[in-house]
C-alpha cells in the first residue's frame, strides 16, 4: 500500500496565494481583482507586487465579474478573489452572461468554499457551488486538494483560454502531493492501487480518504483512490477503468450531494458501466457554526465516513 | 467626415432595417431600437475611430459596448450597414442557427460584438473593464457604451459607477438612453429613478446632456463635448434624451412598441414614412 507523507498542514488558500504571486512574475497579462478579501485570499503579494495590475473592487462582486469580463478585451487574464459563495450564487448571471456566455477567459477563485470555513456559519458555507460552475457550458471547474496542488493548478489556469471556476479552502489541512508538481487540468490523480473498492474524493476529502484507505486496509479491504482534482471536464476513463476491476464505488467531496462530484460520475457509470455507489456529501442541507473538525465529523465528511461507505458499497456488488 | 444629410439617410435606413427584421419574425424590440437610430449611426460612422476589420481585443481603436442588448435590431442593422458583416444577414434575425441572436452574443461569432448583453446591467462593468484593460496596455482609444434608462434600477450599474469614479476609469464615455419608457410603463411610474444627472454628479462622474438626442448635429455636438472631457480624472456620462420609437408616428412616444413587432399594415406604414435611401437589405 503506498503511503504519503503530510509535509505539514497548509491551507489551500494560501497554495493559491503562492501560485499568483509566482504567475505575476512570469505572466504579464495576469491582473487580479479582490472584493475586499485581500488577506483572505492571500492576494497580499501579487498587490504589492504588482499594484499596477491589482484592482480592489470593493464589495461589489457583480462589478467585479463584470470588469474581469471587460478585462478579457485587450487580452489581460484576470483572477477573481472572494469567497465561494460570493464567488457563485451572488454573481451567477453575471458569471453566465458576460463570462460563460460570452467565452471570456476569467479566472474564478474561491476560497472559504464548504463547510470547513468554519465558525461563520452557513451563510458563508456554500455546499452547492460545484453544481452551479459545473451546469455553465464552458466553464472547467477544479477542486485541488492540497496546497501544493493548489498552487500548481492557479498557475495551470493561466495557460488554459476559457472560464475556469477554482474551489479552494480556508482551514490547514495535510499537504501531501509533490512540491511543484505539473497539473494537467481533466486528468485524473491514481493515488493509490486496490481491488475490492474506488474511493474518488475531491478537494479536502482526499486526504480522509488515503485515511480512510488505512483503516480500510486493517480490515482488510483494498481500497482504490482516485484524486479528481477536476470535476469538469471529468476523466471518465479513470473512473471506468478502476471500477472495472472494483466494481463498486464511493465518491467524496465537500459539497451537498445534489449538483456535485457524486452527480458526475454516477451519470458517466449509469451510461458506461452501471456500479453500486455511495456518496460521501452532505444531504441537501446548510451547514452551521463549529470548527471544521465538528462540522465534518457531523455532516459525514470525514475518513470515518467514507471507512463505513466502503464497506455499505462493497456490500452491495 | 460625413455630412448630416449622409448621416440622416443612413438613420433612415437603419429605421427601414429594424422593422422589417422585427416584422418578419415577429418578435424584438422595435421602439428603443428606433430611439437610438441617431445616436448609433453617429457613433459608428463618424464619432468611433475603429478599424475595418474586426479584432476582439481592440487595441489601437475605440470600442463600443450596449448593455441594453434588447435594442439588438438597430445595433445590428449599424453593425451590417458599418461593414462588420453583410448587409443580407439582417435576414436571419432571430431564426434558428443564425448569428443574430435574440440578443447580442459573441457565442455565435458575429464580428462587431464583443460581449453578450441581454440580462440588463452587466454592460457598464464590461465596458469599465475594458477600459481598465487600454490603459494597462497603453492604448489611449475611448470605451463608448449604452445603457437603458430603466436599466439603472439594477444595482450592479451603482457598483460600476462607484467604481469609475473611485479609480478615475477617464477613457469611458457611459450613454444613457433617457427615454423615459420602459416594459410596463414610463420609469416614473414603474420605479421612480429622480435625477439621473444629479445621482452621476454624486457618484463623481461628468454629465453631458444631449437635449435633442434624435438630432445628428446634437449628437455629434455633444459626443465632441464628452470626448473632449476624456482624460481628465472622471468618467463621462452622456445623457441623451431620446423619444422612444422615433420615425415611426404611430410608435413615438410610447413604450407600447418596446417589445412589439408591427403588423403587415403597420409594417407598409412604417416604411412608407422612411423611405429607401441605401437600399433595403
Amino acid at each position: 500500500m503506498k503511503t504519503y507523507e503530510n509535509q505539514g498542514n497548509k491551507d489551500t488558500r494560501s497554495g493559491f496565494g503562492a501560485g499568483l504571486t509566482e504567475l505575476g512574475k512570469t505572466n504579464e497579462n495576469v491582473v487580479a481583482l479582490c472584493a475586499d478579501l485581500i488577506g483572505s485570499l492571500k492576494m497580499d503579494d501579487f498587490k504589492k507586487n504588482h499594484p499596477e495590475r491589482f484592482f480592489q473592487v470593493g464589495i461589489a462582486e457583480a462589478n467585479m465579474i463584470g470588469l474581469a469580463a471587460g478585462l478579457t478585451i485587450g487580452g489581460k487574464i484576470p483572477f477573481t478573489g472572494t469567497f465561494a459563495n460570493f464567488s457563485t450564487g451572488r454573481v451567477y448571471d453575471q458569471i453566465r452572461q458576460s463570462v460563460a456566455y460570452s467565452d471570456k477567459n476569467v479566472k474564478i477563485c474561491a476560497s472559504h468554499a464548504g463547510l470547513t470555513l468554519g465558525e461563520d456559519g452557513a451563510t458563508h458555507q456554500i455546499l452547492e457551488d460545484i453544481g452551479l460552475m459545473k451546469m455553465l457550458p464552458g466553464m472547467t471547474v477544479i477542486n485541488p486538494c492540497d496546497y501544493n496542488q493548489t498552487k500548481a493548478a492557479t498557475i495551470a489556469i493561466a495557460e488554459h483560454h476559457g472560464p475556469v471556476y477554482l474551489r479552494f479552502g480556508r482551514p490547514k489541512v495535510a499537504n501531501f502531493t509533490p512540491e511543484n508538481q505539473k497539473f494537467e487540468i481533466g486528468k485524473a490523480l491514481h493515488l493509490q492501487d486496490g481491488n475490492d473498492v474506488t474511493i474518488v474524493a475531491t478537494g479536502h476529502l482526499v486526504w480522509e480518504a488515503l485515511e480512510a484507505a488505512k483503516a480500510l486496509n486493517e480490515k482488510g479491504i483494498s481500497a482504490e483512490i482516485i484524486n479528481i482534482h477536476t470535476i469538469k471536464p471529468l476523466d471518465a476513463k479513470a473512473i471506468i477503468d478502476s471500477v472495472s476491476k472494483t466494481k463498486c464505488i464511493v465518491t467524496a467531496e465537500e459539497h451537498n450531494h445534489l449538483g456535485g462530484l457524486g452527480e458526475s460520475v454516477a451519470r458517466v457509470l449509469s451510461q458506461h458501466k452501471p456500479t453500486p455507489q455511495e456518496f460521501v456529501a452532505t444531504n441537501d442541507t446548510f451547514g452551521e457554526s463549529g470548527t471544521p473538525a465538528q462540522l465534518m465529523e457531523k455532516y459525514g465528511l470525514n475518513s470515518d465516513a467514507i471507512v463505513k461507505a466502503c464497506e455499505k458499497a462493497i456490500k452491495r456488488k | 467626415m460625413a455630412t448630416t444629410q449622409q448621416l440622416e439617410n443612413i438613420t433612415t435606413q437603419v429605421r427601414r432595417d429594424i422593422l422589417r427584421m422585427v416584422h418578419k419574425v415577429n418578435s424584438g424590440h422595435p421602439g428603443g431600437s428606433l430611439g437610438c437610430a441617431e445616436f448609433f449611426v453617429t457613433l459608428y460612422n463618424e464619432i468611433m475611430d475603429r478599424k475595418d476589420d474586426f479584432d476582439m481585443d481592440g487595441i489601437g481603436e475605440d470600442l463600443f459596448f450596449l448593455s441594453n442588448g434588447h435594442i439588438s435590431p438597430v445595433y445590428y442593422s449599424v453593425l451590417a450597414r458599418a461593414g462588420y458583416f453583410p448587409v443580407e444577414e439582417l435576414n436571419t434575425f432571430r431564426i434558428i442557427n443564425t448569428r443574430l441572436q435574440g440578443h447580442p452574443t459573441t457565442h455565435e461569432g458575429l464580428p462587431g460584438v464583443r460581449i453578450a448583453s441581454g440580462s440588463l446591467g452587466q454592460g457598464m462593468s464590461v465596458a469599465l473593464g475594458a477600459a481598465q484593460a487600454k490603459k494597462l496596455n497603453g492604448c489611449n482609444h475611448i470605451v463608448y457604451s449604452l445603457h437603458g434608462d430603466g436599466e439603472l434600477q439594477e444595482g450592479q450599474n451603482w457598483e460600476a459607477i462607484m467604481y469609475a469614479a473611485g479609480n478615475k476609469v477617464d477613457n469611458i464615455i457611459a450613454t444613457v438612453d433617457l427615454n423615459g419608457q420602459q416594459i410596463d410603463g414610463s420609469t416614473d411610474t414603474v420605479l421612480p429613478m429622480g435625477s439621473v444627472k444629479g445621482k452621476f454628479e454624486a457618484f463623481g462622474w461628468t454629465v453631458i446632456e444631449i437635449e435633442e438626442g434624435n438630432n445628428v448635429d446634437a449628437i455629434l455636438k455633444g459626443m465632441a463635448e464628452a470626448k473632449a472631457l476624456t482624460g481628465k480624472g472622471k468618467p463621462i456620462c452622456v445623457l441623451l434624451k431620446t423619444v422612444m420609437g422615433n420615425g415611426v408616428d404611430f410608435m413615438m412616444h410610447t413604450h407600447a412598441w418596446h417589445g412589439k413587432a408591427p403588423n403587415d399594415e403597420q409594417l407598409a406604414i412604417g416604411l412608407a414614412q422612411n423611405t429607401e435611401t441605401l437600399g433595403d437589405y
